[in-house]
Order: C-alpha cells, then sequence, then structure tokens
C-alpha cells in the first residue's frame, strides 16, 4: 500500500516557508531571551545607572548624583586591587592545580574497565554537593579546634591555626575549592580524551614514541579544545569565588574575593551606588579574563564548541 | 601487569579525594558538641554526651531548617520545571530550524553562563524591593531559570542534534498526522536528554548561595545552604559544628540520591553540553 504523499508544505515560494521558519524559530526562542536578558542585561544597565549616585539605602533621600567619583574611589582604593589580586591568585591556583589532578583523573577513568559505575558516581558526589556544605566541611577540617588536618600533617603544630593568618587560610580556601571542582573538569577533560584516537596513540606507540612523548605529541595537542573550555569555564567560575570564603573566613585576614567585596558593599552596607560600581568593574574584569583565555589559546570558541 | 596497579591505586585516590571529606562530615555529625569544643582531633566519632543520633533529632526538631528544606526543594523544582520547558523551546528551534538570530541566542546563552552572579545581586536586590519580589519564592525562582537556561540550552540542543528527525517525516509519510508524529516518535526519543537537562538544572538551583542570601530575609523563602550559614545555634562565636554537620549531611542525601541514581546520563550531560555543544 503506498501512502499519499501529501504536498505537506507547499513547494512553492521557498522564501515563504523560510520566513515562516524564521518566525517559528524566533518565538520558541524568544522566552528564553526575555528571561535570561530580564536577570541580566536589564539589571547591569541598572547597575550602570546606580553606580554614578552616592547612594545608600539607609538614606534613599540623600541620593546625589556623583558621576564616576565611585569609580575613581574604588580604583584608588588598595582594599580594591588587594581583593582583585587575591581572586586572582585563587583562580590561577586552582585552575592550574585542578588541570593537573583532573587529567591524572581523567586519565585513570579513561583506561579503566572495572569498577566503572563506582567511580563515576564517587566523582560526582564533589559536584554534587552544596559548596557551602562543602566550605564548612573542608573549614572544620582546618580547624584546630575539631579538624583532624593538623593531626594528619607532620609539619605543623597541632594547634596551627590556619584561619589565623592570610597565607595559610588561603591555601584553606583553595583546597576547597579544588576538592568541589575537580569532578567537573576532570569529567570535561574525559570527554575530550575519549575524542583522541586510539589509532594515532598505538601508532606513535608503534612508532617507538615514549610514553611522555604520545602524551606531549599526540594527546594533549589532540584535546587542545577540549582543554579550553575547561580551563575557561573553570577560570571563570574560580573568578566568581564566593561561598567558601562566606562559610570559611567570611573574608576575614585578607582573604576576600572581589566578589566578596562586592556584596559586602550592596548587601550588608547597603552602599548601591558603590556596590553598583563595583559591580561593574567586576563584571569588566571577568570580560577581560575570558578574552584573556580565548586569546592566550588562540581558539575560536564557537569553531571549538562545533568541532570538538 | 604494572599498568594494572597503577590503575587500581589510581581508582582508589579517586575515591579517597572524593569520599574521605563525605566521611569526615558524616563523621562529624555524630560527634556530641561537648567532645568538639573540647579539642578531639580524632576523625571517628568518640561516645560521649549527645553523641550519636542526637543532632539529627535536634536539627529536625528545628522549624528554621525545615523551612529551609522546604523552600529549597519547592523553590528548586518549580525552577528547574519552568526552566526545562522554556530551554526544550529554545533548543528544538536551535537544532531544529533555521532562522535569524540562531548565533545571537547562542552568544547570549555562553555570556550569561560566565556572568559573575554577585554583579546582579545589588540591582536586583533594589528592583526586587521595588516590585515586591524580595523575599518570596519567585524572587528566587526567576534569577534561578535565567541562570540555568544557558546549560539547559546547551545539553538539550547538543542532545535534540543526535535524534533522527527524519523519523519524524516518515512516520507522517506513513499517515500520521504532525503532532501524532512528533507525540509518538521525537518525544520518547527526547526525553532522556530533557530528564538530564533538569537533573543539572536541579543541582544548579540547589547549590545556589549567592541569591539565597541577598534576596531573602527571613524563613519564608531562604533555600538550605543560606539558611546553614546563618546558623548560629545558642553561642554565636562558637559554631555548633556536629549540629551543621547534621544539617549539611541531610541537605546532601537528595543530591546522593539523585547522582546514585541517574550517574551515567549527569555524566553524558556535563559532558555534551560543555564540550560537545
Amino acid at each position: 500500500m503506498t501512502a499519499p504523499v501529501k504536498p505537506v508544505k507547499g513547494r512553492p515560494a521557498v522564501s515563504d516557508r523560510a520566513r515562516a521558519e524564521t518566525r517559528l524559530g524566533q518565538k520558541l526562542v524568544a522566552p528564553a531571551i526575555v528571561l535570561m536578558l530580564l536577570v541580566t542585561a536589564f539589571p547591569m544597565l541598572r547597575a550602570l545607572y546606580l553606580s554614578t549616585f552616592d547612594y545608600a539605602l539607609t538614606a534613599p533621600d540623600e541620593r546625589d548624583f556623583v558621576g564616576i567619583s565611585n569609580y575613581l574611589t574604588a580604583l584608588t582604593d588598595p582594599l580594591f586591587w588587594q581583593t582583585t589580586g587575591v581572586t586572582v591568585l585563587y583562580m590561577v591556583v586552582t585552575v592550574a592545580v585542578e588541570l593537573v589532578i583532573g587529567f591524572a583523573f581523567a586519565m585513570v577513568m579513561h583506561r579503566v574497565i572495572f569498577a566503572r559505575g563506582v567511580i563515576r558516581t564517587s566523582i560526582l558526589i564533589p559536584y554534587g554537593i552544596i559548596t557551602v556544605v562543602s566550605g564548612f566541611a573542608w573549614q572544620f577540617a582546618f580547624s584546630f579546634q575539631n579538624g583532624f588536618v593538623n593531626g594528619w600533617l607532620p609539619f605543623v603544630g597541632d594547634d596551627f591555626n590556619w584561619f589565623g593568618q592570610t597565607g595559610s587560610a588561603v591555601v584553606a580556601i583553595m583546597v576547597s575549592e579544588i576538592w568541589k571542582t575537580t569532578p567537573f573538569m576532570s569529567l570535561l577533560l574525559l570527554a575530550g580524551l575519549a575524542q583522541v584516537s586510539e589509532d594515532m596513540i598505538e601508532a606513535a606507540k608503534v612508532d617507538g614514541a615514549t610514553w611522555t612523548q604520545r602524551l606531549t605529541k599526540v594527546i594533549l595537542p589532540n584535546m587542545r579544545a577540549a582543554i579550553m573550555v575547561a580551563v575557561l569555564f573553570r577560570a571563570l567560575d574560580a573568578y566568581r569565588i564566593f561561598d567558601n570564603i562566606f562559610v570559611m573566613t567570611a573574608g576575614a585576614v585578607k582573604t576576600e574575593s572581589i566578589s566578596f567585596l562586592t556584596y559586602r558593599q550592596t548587601i550588608e552596607q547597603f552602599q548601591l551606588g558603590m556596590g553598583s560600581a563595583l559591580s561593574v568593574l567586576l563584571f569588566l574584569s571577568v570580560l577581560v579574563v575570558a578574552f584573556a583565555i580565548v586569546k592566550l589559546f588562540r581558539v575560536d570558541l564557537a569553531q571549538a564548541r562545533q568541532e570538538s | 601487569m604494572k599498568n594494572r596497579i597503577g590503575l587500581v591505586v589510581g581508582c582508589l585516590l579517586i575515591m579517597v579525594w572524593c569520599l574521605l571529606p563525605v566521611a569526615w562530615i558524616i563523621s562529624l555529625s555524630f560527634k556530641s558538641q561537648t567532645a568538639i569544643t573540647n579539642g578531639s582531633p580524632g576523625f571517628f566519632p568518640a561516645d560521649g554526651e549527645g553523641a550519636g543520633w542526637s543532632n539529627y533529632r535536634d536539627v529536625l526538631d528545628n522549624d528554621q531548617f525545615l523551612l529551609a528544606i522546604r523552600n529549597s526543594i519547592g523553590i528548586s523544582l518549580i525552577a528547574t520545571v519552568l526552566s526545562v520547558v522554556v530551554a526544550t523551546l529554545a533548543a528544538y528551534a536551535i537544532a531544529r530550524l533555521e532562522f535569524r538570530g540562531k548565533k545571537a541566542v547562542l552568544t547570549i546563552a555562553l555570556a550569561i553562563a560566565m556572568f559573575p552572579v554577585v554583579s546582579l545581586v545589588g540591582p536586583l536586590f533594589d528592583m526586587w524591593r521595588a516590585v515586591g519580589l524580595y523575599d518570596t519564592w519567585p524572587g528566587l525562582i526567576i534569577p534561578y531559570m535565567s541562570f540555568t537556561l544557558p546549560l539547559a540550552i546547551w545539553t538539550l540542543s547538543a542532545f535534540f542534534r543526535e535524534i533522527p528527525w527524519e523519523m519524524e517525516q516518515a512516520a507522517q509519510v506513513d499517515g500520521a498526522t504532525s503532532w501524532q508524529a512528533f507525540r509518538k516518535v521525537i518525544v520518547p526519543l527526547a526525553a532522556p536528554g530533557v530528564f538530564t537537562a533538569a537533573i543539572l538544572t536541579f543541582f544548579f538551583a540547589w547549590n545556589d548561595f549567592v541569591f539565597g542570601i541577598s534576596l531573602t530575609s527571613t524563613e519564608s523563602a531562604r533555600p538550605i545552604p543560606a539558611s546553614l550559614s546563618f546558623f548560629v545555634g545558642s553561642d554565636p562565636f562558637n559554631r555548633p559544628a556536629s549540629l551543621l554537620a547534621a544539617g549539611a549531611v541531610i541537605a546532601t542525601i537528595p543530591i546522593v540520591v539523585i547522582v546514585l541514581i541517574f550517574q551515567r546520563k549527569i555524566v553524558a550531560g556535563l559532558t555534551s553540553g560543555a564540550v560537545k555543544g
């Protein structure tokens, strides 16, 4: 039995059909676009506007237009540069460490045949756990009062206070960040590894390439796009670091990140004008970081997403 | 042989890495408050007054905590459902149709995924107070939706691209109406992808902290991460570590259950959304 071939969507007027398709497509994406812009673009413009005022929520009637003076104050304040420096430090160290550990984990997961499910389930647990909870877990672990870290590390005393000075407090915060987000990095790298052809690795092996040579000449270059995506995502994520700092030190002993400073100005001190200026600066610095990473890897992101 | 031992050691290292802090917070939740303040840097819980399940009993007797759990479940579920519906429409259009502005949608989504959340908290705080959304469920659901949309759109459109759409036409040729063809052929194929996007969206909403502490002020909307961080107990200068640990364990249970059941889907979703895109 032959089904009648319906002249479904009319043969003539291809442009009509294309136009209808465009209209349908735009209609379908409209709700998503409106929602995303409602919560980002509009507030961002509002932040830009508010940042030109000396505006504290505690004294809403004394709102004065001050032009760019909030920005000048922020940019000349050592606190702003100190928090930016700490934030960059968090970002660089955690991403570098995660890249190495995450890659090692990905290699193991790629090769392992037995217990695959168990390993994958355990690696998802840190990813799934609330950042605040992991912050607490590590804060208590590093605490000299009720933690175990001092007892397990031979080179620190039993009553060493990790949160007493900047250096060790920053290390503790980084440990919690690294623990929580390495799984994400290693899963992305695992997906990248899966796309490197086994034949090429075998061929290199037959040609007598050592393990290091295979890694640096075959595996890594072929994973460049995956590595870039992983680094970009994690770096921007790390630049926004906030939750674990809030829980572990509440910004004490100069562990405050730029996000934390912005939050403190806006929500805790009700300085909407100054807070908005900091919001804009934070946004701009994220753009700089994103741009720098994309430039550094010299990979077109849109292209990488399609090809890899 | 040497390789094999290396792999086993590697696996063990991964397991220790992932589970040690979890074991630690569980152990802490079974310790007594006095044992902790007296300074007992042991890993495993010791006996003593208030050790065992009593922390859990105290947490579950705490209204503040119960309300926060209720808020978190309600807000995260609603945000997840709405966000996935909206993302499905968008992802279908992106995977299936040719239309102007398609690139722009993907670029906007990418930009929003990178957005520093804290930047928006000030203006949103101000706006939400003006329109009466401050400290309400919708006041959190809307930001959660817009921040989970990028991930959901990517995951879904990567997934939809793999669906053999010709099957829909084939069914139509065989006499099905286009709605029937869509429902009987495409929906069952798309369902796993939609589900994966839902899980990832739920993770995001459940984990959020910045919006949770900034856009709420009372128990009427405060979600569990914010509530945990503000939980001080009887002595404001010494956080009740064991109580907090018990609360943290309870807040983690839903996530662990989801991970245990759906680990394969989560891995597929995370990697297809971010790498294959």
